[in-house]
């Protein structure tokens, strides 16, 4: 019976949650492709969760050549409550916004600004407003559209 | 961002000029624009000055935990008057351009 293999499928599968925590955290939060959508941990979560499921399954299969009756069960519910919790933040921070209620609103006149362009340039929105957008127009335009985001820093 | 590019041709034929507002430098701007192909106006808040006075300030929202501007759409005519708002609830979830298109249609600018 001593002879049992270790089984490294748990604790493969468990390193792998722990490292999809932490990962996000450390790398993948700053870079807008993986940090609103964290899908990269998404897929490490996947795997460490097939790990952790073939691993226990097979100590549970075949007891008599593999560990992790015990480490198998604990460390699976440990990560899906793990992930539970990182999937659970991650949804509840994207929805926690300023409230804007005193953004501008429909029918009032929206507030000018000077800001730079990405020459440098300083712009207005009344220039915006007034200013044909460029060489193949000679009117102003019918109106503006302005999208604010997040920014990538 | 990458949908308003795709849709520019349509919001020009409407005569509605895009300007992308954020806290981002001009020259982290210039690099995105260069490296995603996006030829309309990106303008630089870094104090969020703009930000501020339309009330969309996030504070400590970033990496960084500097202040950035939430996500939020304004539509506004030739007069300067606020025709479409749109803010989000989940800075993930933004108006996507056909509405945006469909909305200007609508507002006979």
């Amino acid at each position: 019976m001593s002879s049992r293999r270790f089984n490294w499928y748990i604790w493969v599968g468990f390193a792998l949650t722990l490292a999809g925590l932490a990962s996000y955290f450390l790398v993948f939060a700053l870079f807008p492709v993986t940090r609103d959508i964290p899908w990269v941990n998404g897929l490490m979560f996947l795997a460490a969760l097939s790990l952790l499921f073939v691993g226990s399954r097979r100590a549970f299969r075949e007891p008599q050549v593999y560990r992790g009756k015990i480490a198998g069960p604990v460390l699976s519910v440990l990560s899906v409550l793990l992930i539970a919790l990182f999937a659970f933040f991650s949804l509840s921070f994207t929805k926690r916004l300023p409230s804007s209620a005193a953004a501008p609103r429909v029918g009032q006149r929206a507030p000018d600004f000077a800001l730079l362009d990405t020459n440098g340039k300083s712009v207005t929105l009344a220039e915006l407003l007034s200013v044909p957008r460029g060489a193949a127009y000679t009117t102003p335009p019918k109106g503006v559209l302005l999208v604010f985001y997040r920014g990538y820093w | 961002m990458r949908g308003i590019q795709k849709h520019l041709g349509e919001f020009e034929q409407h005569g509605i000029r895009v300007v992308a507002i954020s806290v981002d430098s001009p020259e982290i701007s210039r690099k995105l624009c260069g490296q995603a192909g996006f030829t309309y106006t990106f303008l630089s808040d870094p104090k969020a000055e703009a930000i501020r006075r339309y009330d969309l300030l996030h504070a400590s929202a970033s990496p960084e935990d500097s202040d950035i501007a939430r996500p939020a759409e304004f539509l506004i005519d030739a007069s300067g008057v606020v025709r479409w708002v749109n803010l989000t609830d989940d800075f993930r979830v933004r108006a996507r351009p056909e509405r945006m298109l469909q909305v200007i249609d609508a507002q006979h600018l």
